[in-house]
């Protein structure tokens, strides 16, 4: 119990230190996390919105997939990452292991299926309301799908945040086909990983709690700036 | 909404240009010798000495060798003579250099149930565990130390393969978290020196039987075979190696202490 105090209060030292090592490792874990989100809604949510308006013969395997992928362990995709882009895997020559760039990519495979299976099930749901609608007015496949996902833009929002906050709190994955190398690829969660470790329950705990704000401080700046829950907009 | 849009893409950009590095110097290196605290001393003067960033991996020895037998490092640093000699047997790294050695010490509960405290030897205190079925962790990682446990109970004729679970725990993690798993549950382990001085969370356990002679623990360095892998840095390598082996690494190598112990003792032989 005492180790948790003692978390706290070196969360709150590392903080007031500005240490440049703790600013680095935060600033990794925003940029690898971040990048990753914004690929994954980028694929995601139009991925989820074509579920949503496409009728097909496997759609419902499909989606039934989609939402079975949610489950995907991390270190399975770490490790498939890695063999691809080891050396002597088929992706070997772009030289890409141990960098930010796999780390980023091993999370847009984790995320991708949790992004649009929570897009797919919101926009299905406004689909019900708009079929009729969009249908007489002979829109486009396309066109349904951007209004789709334009009128829905807040339950979508919800489905990047939940990426985002499976991605943050991640090592498995990048701890593989990231390799937690000081000052090159090394994260939040993978300096708890390696704290903890070294038995020192303290330090490792600080970080933890820096990593919760942290995620906490995205949350808020992103509602803030998309003005969601002001009056009248609920 | 379009406000987050461009913070994101900022931020996407900035991870896109500043994070695409030039290719460095990479090293997979043993729990053991990162844990210890030496690569802290060693690599700002390598830097300083050679201009050299040396960006490590910290792995257990078998996954140190994976990632060499594929080429995504450029050196290992390990301690497993048997493997080490089977990997340049065959071509992965071009030869095997000495460094230094430690040693490994057996922890256990401070009340001692299997009172290994006064065996005479290593194959003594094992044999007095495997009486007592004294709770023990083993890493159970296929790493240095792992198979440096298993050779240990073959010495006493004991096949840890056939070990039951109520007493054998092996945990399959690195030397820290098997550590964190004996303190947990009381229970004896084997622990290079270095990891075990420097650890946090000791709890009830203390340091009851070393020196003997089989518990010595040679750290060798292998640089990785560019006719396997041309991208190996090799004029790197031999650089590294040659600081590693030099008069003053050695030196350093020797000095480092903890408690005011010394933990690694240096035998690298001039060429």
């Amino acid at each position: 119990m005492n180790d948790i105090w003692l978390g706290l209060l070196n969360a709150f030292k590392l903080i007031l230190s500005f240490d440049a090592d703790l600013f680095e490792i935060v600033l990794l874990s925003l940029q690898v996390t971040l990048s990753a989100v914004l690929i994954a809604s980028l694929i995601g949510l139009p991925l989820g919105a074509l579920l949503a308006v496409n009728r097909f013969r496997f759609r419902r395997a499909a989606i039934a997939l989609l939402n079975s992928l949610m489950g995907l362990p991390p270190v399975v995709v770490g490790l498939i990452v890695y063999i691809l882009f080891s050396r002597s895997g088929p992706l070997g020559v772009f030289g890409l292991l141990f960098t930010p760039t796999a780390m980023i990519i091993a999370q847009v495979i984790i995320i991708t299926p949790l992004i649009a299976s929570i897009a797919h099930q919101a926009l299905r749901d406004l689909w019900s309301e708009y079929h009729d609608l969009l249908i007489s007015l002979n829109t486009s496949k396309r066109q349904r799908m951007m209004t789709l996902i334009w009128d829905s833009r807040r339950s979508l929002l919800t489905a990047s945040l939940a990426g985002f906050g499976r991605a943050i709190g991640e090592v498995g994955a990048i701890m593989i086909v990231g390799g937690n190398i000081d000052h090159v690829t090394r994260v939040l969660t993978t300096a708890i990983a390696l704290e903890t470790g070294k038995g020192d329950f303290a330090l490792a705990l600080g970080l933890g709690f820096i990593l919760i704000g942290l995620a906490i401080a995205v949350n808020m700046a992103i509602h803030a700036l998309s003005r969601t829950e002001r009056t009248g907009q609920w | 909404m379009k406000l987050v849009v461009k913070l994101l893409l900022t931020l996407a950009m900035g991870a896109a240009t500043g994070l695409v590095h030039a290719e460095d110097f990479r090293m997979a290196v043993t729990t053991s010798f990162h844990n210890s605290g030496l690569s802290d001393i060693l690599l700002p003067q390598i830097k300083h000495d050679l201009d050299l960033d040396v960006r490590l991996i910290v792995v257990g020895t078998g996954q140190a060798l994976k990632l060499g037998r594929a080429g995504d490092v450029d050196a290992i640093l390990v301690h497993s003579k048997t493997a080490e000699e089977k990997f340049v047997a065959s071509a992965h790294a071009t030869h095997r250099r000495e460094i230094m050695y430690n040693d490994f010490v057996l922890v256990g509960p401070i009340d001692d149930p299997a009172n290994i405290a006064v065996s005479k030897s290593a194959k003594d205190a094992l044999t007095a565990i495997y009486e007592m079925r004294s709770n023990f962790v083993s890493r159970g990682d296929d790493s240095g130390t792992h198979r440096k446990e298993r050779a240990l109970w073959q010495f006493t004729g004991n096949d840890p393969q056939k070990f039951q679970a109520d007493w054998y725990r092996a945990v399959g993690s690195g030397m820290g978290a098997a550590l964190n798993a004996a303190s947990g549950m009381n229970a004896y382990i084997i622990s290079d020196r270095a990891s075990w001085l420097k650890f946090g969370n000791k709890g009830n356990l203390t340091l009851l039987f070393a020196k003997d002679p089989v518990l010595f623990n040679q750290y060798a360095y292998l640089p990785i075979n560019p006719a396997k892998h041309p991208h190996v840095k090799s004029k790197l390598t031999k650089a590294l190696e040659i600081w590693l082996t030099s008069a003053k690494a050695q030196a350093m190598i020797g000095d480092y202490k903890i408690a005011g112990e010394m933990l690694f003792i240096p035998n690298a032989r001039p060429n």
